[in-house]
């Protein structure tokens, strides 16, 4: 029987996602469930021509200037984390999102949704933590809001940052700007902060020694900035669904393939013991704080250079190439010169049995 | 990382492809036994590497896609309950139940959470006495240990409120039902190294001499691979059939005597079905009557599970080594990880999905 009658009798899972009708956690997870999400439940509603760039901020021609605008709203348990907490992340992770297209960031919002009994010291570190980050990328919270819910209708508390930032027409890196014969660079480790997060959610019996990445990447784009210009084709946070997630949105973006070599990807020791004993694969682990740029070839050198200079990119690599074979693939190649493709995940990894 | 990049050293692993190469003198088709190992193959592309002198066609040996569908019917009955909270390992969640999976009755309202060891079910059930905890016990002799644990460990605290739902199986029957086969071809075995390191291998012995195939237990590693292909080529070279260790640093013919001592107090050996491959006798564990309180089968009435199969998947010639995945007609259409047919496309270490995640480019590169 051919694939082609399996299909016209409708044959499909007997589990079929879409038809539970109703939202699961792997729509959250930033895979193909998260895509999914997007594309059949908010697009039909509410796309147009500048959500449908689907980049890290929309980027809006004001008519006097060109605005960078982002939102991010977080829900991260525990709510503190060595490295962090909701807090630096709800600044830290909205700001990036706005100088991953270029843009310098001038102001965020805050929305807060609280819950009944959340302690006030809690509360208290948190709001103090986002005013320090804000200060130190040097921005203002302009504006904000607060609810309260009933005890057990939130966990904690849930943080929504909203930014804008201005974007000048010499420095517009986006998804769509990337080219065969593009060198790959990460700015640093992978996998810190999803690991830190799983070890203080005490969900895995080890113990990891390990803090989040959270950081404001604003100077490392500064710095690629200065020394590369518009060579910069464009960059990207590879938060939620790790490294790989974000090389295979810009395949898609760009109809380019991606090209890894296994060996030259850093992963902290820590990170790629403990995704040994869980059966994760660090390319999908988030990152908080790091950044992967793509410079063409010729400029990769001058990019690292840039990156090293600054301590948040003193690990930074070049990790593989942008080709024009398989156009929408990131392939990698493995350690003793097999290949294997680095697909988005359906959803969340899951720990494996044995 | 330290023991571990020793066993993926490239210039190591080409030197062994070259021996296995030269020592071949025609193909061999051998079966890993334990899905940890094809993912290793798949996933590095010692497959593809070696090319004309070994065939590996894939066993049966990932606990995910051999749980039988009525269990995971059990499972999505259980969690449904309203005074039940089910733990599981994550992998199981996804694995498709006659109407749905664990994911979608979570999503309905049932209490499902991911544990990490089934000894974190038993404290779950200890800080929660007025709800009943269950255990989704899957695997083969490497998990049955744990899983033992678990429930002695819920005898020792005195604990009503906590069961297994029990799946178990052991490997030595399947490889017996795969070599009985009138259309098999396997011809030598990589032996699942973790489920020696619990059993050791004298088990096997008899089999070997009883089918004249060559055993190796191997390890997990691109390096152990290699090495259990080269011990089992030689093997086949020389027209012996005997039982080899590659895994030895972690493996002893007698295997780890507390922890089957434990497994055979908790648990008997019962008749079991394999999904894809149907009923094999003895090939399972089974709660003792001793312990019958902890046998969540017995606890909760399940009777009346009426299970459908999708007429399509043809995870049981996958699992028996008869079919390569990327030749299924429903691979990668009608048959993917979001829409998952069967098993073997849901788990980390299923053959469809590790070909899917990793094999797909050569797949495309060879059309």
């Amino acid at each position: 029987m051919t694939v082609d009658t399996l299909a016209a009798r409708g044959l499909v899972c007997p589990a079929p996602a879409a038809e539970a009708g109703r939202v699961q956690l792997g729509h959250g997870s930033g895979g193909k469930m998260s895509a999914a999400l997007l594309a059949e439940r908010f697009l039909p509603h509410l796309g147009n021509p500048t959500l449908a760039q689907l980049g890290d901020a929309a980027v809006l021609d004001v008519g006097d200037g060109v605005l960078a605008l982002s939102t991010d709203t977080f829900v991260v348990q525990p709510l503190e984390f060595p490295g962090g907490n909701i807090g630096t992340l709800a600044v830290h992770g909205t700001l990036n999102d706005l100088v991953m297209m270029g843009a310098r960031p001038r102001a965020l919002s805050a929305g807060f949704v609280l819950e009944e009994g959340l302690p006030f010291d809690v509360l208290d570190r948190v709001v103090a933590a986002m005013g320090n980050a804000a200060r130190a990328a040097g921005v203002v919270v302009a504006t904000g809001d607060t609810k309260v819910v009933e005890r057990g209708k939130a966990d904690g508390l849930y943080v929504n940052t909203s930014g804008i930032g201005v974007v000048s027409p010499d420095f517009r890196p986006a998804p769509d700007r990337v080219r065969p014969g593009d060198a790959v660079l990460v700015s640093g480790p992978l996998g810190r902060h999803g690991i830190a997060v799983l070890a203080a959610r005490g969900s895995i019996a080890f113990e990891v020694e390990l803090e989040s990445d959270s950081a404001y990447l604003g100077p490392l784009v500064e710095r690629l900035r200065e020394a590369l210009g518009p060579d910069v084709h464009a960059l990207r946070d590879p938060t939620r669904g790790g490294l790989a997630s974000t090389l295979n949105e810009i395949a898609a973006a760009s109809g380019v393939g991606v090209a890894l070599r296994e060996g030259t990807i850093p992963v902290p020791e820590a990170v790629a013991g403990a995704c040994e004993m869980l059966g994760f694969d660090p390319l999908y682990v988030a990152n908080e704080g790091v950044l992967a740029a793509f410079v063409p070839a010729a400029r990769a050198d001058d990019a690292l250079a840039a990156l090293r200079a600054h301590p948040l990119g003193r690990e930074a690599a070049l990790i593989g190439r942008v080709v024009a074979d398989h156009p929408r693939m990131v392939v990698l190649e493995t350690g003793i010169g097999g290949t294997r493709i680095v697909d988005l995940l359906p959803g969340d990894q899951l720990p494996r049995i044995c | 990382m330290k023991y571990l990049n020793e066993y993926r050293d490239p210039a190591l692993a080409r030197r062994v492809i070259g021996q296995i190469r030269r020592e071949a003198t025609r193909r061999w088709v051998l079966m890993e036994v334990c899905g940890g190992q094809t993912h290793t193959i798949v996933r590095q592309g010692l497959d593809a590497l070696l090319d004309g002198a070994v065939e590996m066609v894939h066993g049966p040996g990932c606990p995910v896609c051999v749980t039988p569908l009525e269990q995971i019917d059990r499972a999505l009955a259980l969690a449904a309950r309203p005074d039940v909270v089910f733990t599981s390992f994550g992998d199981m969640l996804r694995v498709p139940g006659s109407d749905c999976d664990l994911h979608q009755i979570r999503a309905r309202g049932g209490n499902v959470r991911i544990v990490y060891s089934p000894l974190d079910a038993v404290e779950l059930a200890r800080r929660t006495p007025d709800r009943h905890v269950v255990f989704f016990a899957v695997g083969f002799e490497t998990t049955a240990p744990a899983n033992a644990m678990a429930v002695w460990r819920a005898r020792e605290l005195g604990l009503d409120n906590f069961s297994v739902l029990v799946s178990h199986v052991t490997v030595p029957p399947a490889m017996t039902a795969i070599l009985a086969a009138s259309d098999n071809r396997v011809q030598g075995f990589l032996a699942a190294g973790h489920v020696c390191t619990v059993m050791g291998w004298t088990e096997y012995e008899p089999i070997a001499a009883r089918f004249r195939v060559p055993i190796v237990v191997t390890g997990f590693e691109p390096l152990d691979i290699l090495e259990g292909m080269l011990l089992a080529v030689r093997q086949l070279e020389e027209g012996r059939h005997e039982v080899e260790n590659q895994y030895v640093r972690s493996v002893r013919r007698d295997g780890n005597q507390p922890a089957q001592e434990l497994v055979s107090r908790v648990f008997e050996l019962v008749d079991r079905s394999w999904r894809g491959i149907g009923a094999i006798p003895r090939s399972g564990l089974g709660v003792r009557e001793e312990f019958a309180r902890y046998d969540a089968e017995r606890r909760f009435r399940l009777e009346g599970i009426r299970t459908t199969e999708p007429a399509e998947c043809r995870a049981g010639d996958v699992l028996r080594g008869l079919l390569k995945p990327i030749d299924c007609p429903a691979f990668g259409t009608v048959c993917t990880p979001e829409h998952p047919l069967g098993a073997p496309m849901v788990s980390s270490e299923g053959a469809c999905a590790a070909y899917y995640n990793y094999g797909r480019f050569r797949a495309t590169l060879s059309v």
